[in-house]
C-alpha cells in the first residue's frame, strides 16, 4: 500500500508506478474487479478554506464525510446533494471520504431540487495516469473558465485520475422538514403523485418510494413549508411527518435501506419516471422473484435501486431497450454501466487513454 | 487579436469547398455571397471582424453530418455558430474558414411534462423554449439577458447562465441530453431525458466546450413548474462595501432567493439618463428577487428587510406590483444598453468570492482612474459574477488596445483574489492569452487532450480558448 501524505507525493508515486494502482479513499464505494497496489488517499485530509457567507468549502479528498458534516451542521450548513453511506447497502465497512463521493458522484434523493454531487462541485485537483497535477474549475459559484474537466472526473470512479481535492457549494440547513406520507397506492398511482408532487410549483427536494409507500418531502421556513405541505395534501391524501422523524425516512431512502443485507448484485438504474415501474416490472419477469416490492424508486422514479440476482446484465439490459442506464454497484462480472452506444464507449475508452495512458488505474470500469 | 494566417491552399480551393457543399446540400443552404457572408462576420464582440469562407445553415442533423463530413475531408475549419450574441467572440469566423450556423434548427420535438423536459433542436431561442411551455405552467431555468436571441446551441457551448442562476444553476445543471455531430460527421448522443447516467459524464464536459468537440444539434433540457410569483426589491445604500456585506447576510442567514444584482454608482447614473428606471443616486444598489406564493414572498422579504435594516440602506423599495416589478427590473435590464448610449464597450465576465467585492471594487476603480477609462459595474452579487463595462472609443486611435490592456488588468485581479476569468461569457477569442493567468502548463494539457480525442485534427473552432502558442503543433502550425 503506498500511503502519501500530500499531492507532491502522490503525483510522485503515480509517476514512478510500474504496475496498476487502486486509488482509494474510503474504500466504501468501489465498483468493479480493481486491482493493483492500494493507493490511499486517506493521508490527504483537511479543510483548506471554508467560506460559510460564500456557501464554499474547499477539501482534501481523502477528508471524511464525517468530519465535512460535523464541520458544516457546527454554522447551520450541509451538504445539499446528500452522498448517501453505501456501507450497509454494499456491505463495506471504511470511512466514507470526500474524495469518493466525488469519483462516484455519490448523490441522494435531493437531486430533485438541487441536483447531485457533480452540480455541487465548484473545482477539483487531480494526479492523472502520467503523474501531473491537474487543476479544474476553482472555488467559485460561476466559472466556465476552460473546459469542465470537474465534471468529466465526477463519476469516474477514479478511472482518468486520482482526486486531491475537491471544491463544493454547501447550503443553509433550512429551518423546517416536512414528509408527506401516502399509503396504499399501486406503485403506479404512487409513482404518479410523485410526477404530481413534482410538477406542482411546491418546490419538492424529495420524492421517493419504498415499502409500498411514497414519500414527498418539502423544506424551507416555517410558513412556507406549513403553506406547501397543505396545497400538496389537497391534490393527494397524505399523512404528515415532521422534524427528525421525517429526516430519518430520508436518511433511509439515501442510503437505501430497505435493500440493506441483501444477497447478489446491487443495481442502480437512471430512467424516465414514467417508465420506471415498466421496466421493473419487465426486470421481474425475466428474472423471477419478488423484486418489485424491493424496489426503491428515488428522484421522482428517475432512479431506481435493486438488488438482483448475479448474472443480471442482460436481462437488465433488455428491459431498459435503450431508454435509460444503469450501473452495477457491487456484483461481479462485465463492465458496471450498461448499456452505452459504441460511440461514447470508444469516446470514453480514448479519454481514458490520454489521461492514464499507462493504464494505472482502474481497468475495466469503462 | 492575433490570428492564424489563413490557410492559403484552402483559399484556393475555395470554389471547390463550395461547390461540394452545394452538391451535399439542399438548394439555399450554402452561401458564398461575399455580400452575404458579411452578415457572419462577427458575434457580440465586435471590434473583430472577419468573413469566413462561406456559410451553411443545415436545416436537420443529417445535413448537419453532410456537411461536417466534407469540411473533415478537405480540411476546412469549420466554426459553429447559434445566434452570434457571444461577447468572447466564441463564434467569429476565420477568412479560411466554413461558417455552421443552427439558426434554421429551432424545431421543438418534444415535450413531456409527467416527466419534465423538452427536446428542441439547438437553434432554437432560449426565451421559446420556455415559450413553448408556458402554457402549460413549466419554464426553462437558465435565462441570460440576450434570452430574446441567443440560441440553445449558444447557451450549451458557453454554459450560459443568467440573473436567476443563483437559484437554478447555469445551463450545464438543466441540461439532460445533447445530439452532436462531431467533426468527422460522426454522430452520437450523450446522454437522453434521464439525463447523463453513469459512466464518464461526456454530456457535462461538452457543454461548456464553446463549440470545440463537436455541432450539437438537438438537446434535451429540464423544465421546471413555474413559481406562483415573484418579487423584487431594491435595496440603495452608500457604500459598496456596505451593500457586499448586505448580501453575506442575506446568505448566511439561509435565505436563497432567486437572484441578488448589484449596480455601482457610474452603471446606476448611464442607465438612469438612458432608461429613467427611477433609481435613486447612490453608491451602490441591490435588485433582490425571492419567489413563492403572496405570503411567501412576505415571510422572506421581511427577514430581508430586517437584515437590510442593519445595514442602513438608504432605500429600501419592495415592488407593490407588476408595474413597479417591472420598473425595479428595468434599469438593470437595460444597463448593457445604457452603457453602450456612452459609447463603445468591453464587458468583462471574470468572477471573484464574494468575500473579495469591497476590495475588487476599490482596485477596479484606481486601475480606472490609471487607464483613464471609465467603468461601470453591474454583477451577479449572489456567485461573485461581475460585468465590468469598461468605455472606450473605438474611434480613438489605441483606444481599444488601451480598454484591453485594462481588462486584462482586471481579470487578472479576479484570478488573484480566488475567482476566474470568465464566469458565464465563455473564453473564445478574447481570453484566450489570459488563459495562462489561471491555468498551469499541465492544466491546459489535459484539456486541449480532451479536445484531440473529440476532434483530432483540431478543425472545430480551432483558434479559440487556448494560446495560439499552446495549441500551435495541434493545429498543425509551427509554434
Ligand atoms: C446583450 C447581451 C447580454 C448577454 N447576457 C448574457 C447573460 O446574462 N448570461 C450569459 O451567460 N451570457 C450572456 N450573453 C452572451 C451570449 O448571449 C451567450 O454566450 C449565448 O449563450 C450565446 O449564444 P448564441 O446562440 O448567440 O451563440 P453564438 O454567439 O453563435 O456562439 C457562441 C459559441 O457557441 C458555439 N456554438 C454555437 N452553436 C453551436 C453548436 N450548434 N454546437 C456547438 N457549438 C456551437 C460557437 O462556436 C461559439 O463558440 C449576452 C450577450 C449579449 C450580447
Amino acid at each position: 500500500m503506498i500511503s502519501p501524505r500530500s499531492e507532491g507525493d502522490l503525483a510522485e508515486a503515480v509517476a514512478s508506478a510500474k504496475t496498476p494502482l487502486r486509488p482509494k479513499g474510503g474504500g466504501t464505494r468501489m465498483i468493479g474487479d480493481a486491482q493493483g497496489e492500494v493507493l490511499d488517499v486517506s493521508g490527504l485530509s483537511g479543510v483548506t478554506l471554508y467560506e460559510p457567507a460564500a456557501l464554499t468549502l474547499v477539501v482534501q479528498a481523502g477528508t471524511p464525510v464525517s468530519d465535512i458534516n460535523t464541520l458544516l451542521a457546527g454554522e447551520r450548513q450541509r451538504l445539499g446533494f446528500e452522498p448517501p453511506d453505501l456501507r450497509a447497502l454494499l456491505g463495506r465497512d471504511g470511512v466514507s471520504t470526500i474524495g469518493g463521493v466525488a469519483a462516484a458522484n455519490a448523490s441522494g434523493p435531493r437531486g430533485v431540487q438541487g441536483g447531485a454531487a457533480r452540480d455541487a462541485m465548484l473545482g477539483v485537483r487531480f494526479v492523472d495516469g502520467r503523474g501531473a497535477a491537474i487543476s479544474s474549475g476553482g472555488r467559485v459559484m460561476k466559472n466556465v473558465t476552460g473546459y469542465d474537466l470537474v465534471k468529466l472526473m465526477a463519476g469516474s470512479y477514479g478511472s482518468l485520475g486520482v482526486l486531491t481535492e475537491v471544491s463544493l457549494k454547501v447550503q443553509s440547513i433550512p429551518e423546517a422538514e416536512v414528509t408527506l406520507v401516502l399509503d396504499g397506492h399501486d406503485v403506479d398511482a404512487g409513482l404518479a403523485a410523485l410526477r404530481r408532487a413534482l410538477g406542482s410549483p411546491y418546490d419538492v427536494s424529495g420524492a421517493a418510494r419504498a415499502g409500498g409507500r411514497s414519500y414527498i418531502r418539502i423544506e424551507g421556513m416555517e410558513g412556507s413549508v406549513a403553506y406547501r405541505a397543505e396545497r400538496l395534501r389537497a391534490q393527494c391524501d397524505a399523512t404528515l411527518v415532521e422534524g427528525a422523524q421525517s429526516s430519518a425516512i430520508w436518511d433511509g431512502i439515501r442510503d437505501v435501506a430497505p435493500l440493506h443485507g441483501r444477497a447478489g448484485d446491487i443495481w442502480r438504474l437512471s430512467v424516465l419516471p414514467t417508465d420506471a415501474a415498466g421496466i421493473v416490472e419487465a426486470i421481474l419477469a425475466a428474472h423471477g422473484g419478488d423484486m418489485l416490492r424491493d424496489a426503491v424508486y428515488d428522484l421522482g422514479g428517475a432512479s431506481v435501486w435493486l438488488a438482483l440476482p448475479a448474472g443480471a446484465d442482460d436481462v437488465v439490459r433488455t428491459a431498459l431497450n435503450g431508454r435509460g442506464a444503469a450501473i452495477k454497484l457491487r456484483g461481479t462480472g462485465a463492465a458496471p454501466f450498461a448499456p452505452q452506444s459504441g460511440a461514447v464507449t470508444a469516446l470514453s475508452s480514448a479519454l481514458k487513454a490520454q489521461f492514464d495512458p499507462l493504464g494505472r488505474f482502474a481497468q475495466g470500469i469503462i | 487579436m492575433e490570428m492564424p494566417r489563413p490557410n492559403s491552399m484552402i483559399l484556393s480551393r475555395r470554389a471547390q469547398i463550395v461547390a461540394q457543399l452545394r452538391a451535399a446540400l439542399p438548394k439555399g443552404c450554402v452561401i458564398d455571397d461575399p455580400m452575404e457572408t458579411r452578415a457572419y462576420e462577427c458575434d457580440a464582440l465586435s471590434a473583430y471582424r472577419c468573413a469566413p469562407l462561406a456559410v451553411v445553415l443545415p436545416r436537420s442533423t443529417a445535413e448537419v453530418a453532410a456537411a461536417l463530413r466534407i469540411c473533415h475531408a478537405l480540411g476546412v475549419p469549420v466554426v459553429p455558430r447559434g445566434s452570434g450574441t457571444s461577447l468572447a467572440g466564441g463564434a467569429m469566423p476565420s477568412a479560411d474558414c466554413v461558417v455552421l450556423g443552427v439558426a434554421r434548427m429551432n424545431a421543438v420535438l418534444d415535450t413531456d411534462y409527467d416527466n419534465r423536459f423538452i427536446h428542441v433542436q439547438s437553434g432554437r431561442t432560449n426565451l421559446s423554449v420556455s415559450g413553448a411551455v408556458e402554457a402549460q405552467g413549466f419554464f426553462y431555468a437558465p435565462d441570460p439577458s440576450s434570452q430574446l436571441a441567443c440560441a440553445i446551441a449558444g447557451n450549451i457551448a458557453m454554459n450560459s447562465g443568467g440573473a436567476h442562476c443563483l437559484k437554478y444553476g447555469v445551463t450545464t445543471n438543466n441540461l439532460l441530453g445533447v445530439t452532436m455531430v462531431k467533426m468527422d460527421g460522426t454522430v452520437i448522443t450523450l446522454g437522453g431525458p434521464w439525463g447523463n447516467g453513469f459512466g464518464l459524464d461526456l454530456l457535462g464536459v461538452v457543454c461548456g466546450s464553446e463549440g470545440q468537440l463537436g455541432v450539437v444539434t438537438e438537446a434535451w433540457l429540464r423544465i421546471l413548474p413555474k413559481p406562483e410569483g415573484a418579487r423584487p426589491v431594491l435595496v440603495a445604500f452608500n457604500s459598496s462595501e456596505v451593500a457586499g456585506a448586505c448580501v453575506a447576510d442575506i446568505i448566511r442567514a439561509g435565505i436563497l432567493p432567486v437572484a441578488i444584482e448589484f449596480m455601482d454608482r457610474p452603471c446606476i447614473r448611464a442607465t438612469e439618463a438612458f432608461a429613467h428606471a427611477g433609481y435613486p443616486d447612490c453608491e451602490a444598489l441591490l435588485i433582490i428577487e425571492v419567489e413563492g406564493s403572496a405570503a411567501e414572498i412576505d415571510e422572506q422579504l421581511s427577514r430581508i428587510r430586517a437584515i437590510a435594516a442593519r445595514h442602513d440602506p438608504i432605500e429600501f423599495t419592495e415592488a407593490a406590483d407588476e408595474a413597479q416589478a417591472k420598473r425595479i427590473w428595468l434599469g438593470r435590464k437595460s444597463a448593457f444598453g445604457a452603457m453602450g448610449q456612452m459609447g463603445d464597450y468591453m464587458c468583462l465576465d471574470g468572477t471573484i468570492p464574494v468575500s473579495q467585492l469591497p476590495f475588487v471594487l476599490r482596485r477596479i476603480g484606481e486601475l480606472s482612474a490609471d487607464y483613464g477609462l471609465d467603468v461601470g459595474n453591474v454583477f451577479h452579487a449572489g456567485d461573485g459574477n461581475m460585468h465590468p463595462l469598461i468605455l472606450y472609443n473605438a474611434n480613438k486611435d489605441g483606444d481599444l488596445a488601451k480598454c484591453e490592456a485594462l481588462g486584462a488588468e482586471i481579470l487578472k485581479l479576479c484570478v488573484q483574489v480566488g475567482g476566474c476569468l470568465s464566469g458565464e461569457h465563455g473564453i473564445g477569442l478574447e481570453k484566450r492569452d489570459l488563459m495562462p493567468v489561471q491555468f498551469t502548463p499541465a492544466d491546459l494539457e489535459a484539456q486541449m487532450r480532451v479536445k484531440d480525442v473529440f476532434d483530432p485534427s483540431w478543425l472545430l473552432n480551432p483558434a479559440k480558448v487556448f494560446p495560439l502558442a499552446a495549441s500551435a503543433a495541434r493545429r498543425g502550425e509551427a509554434a
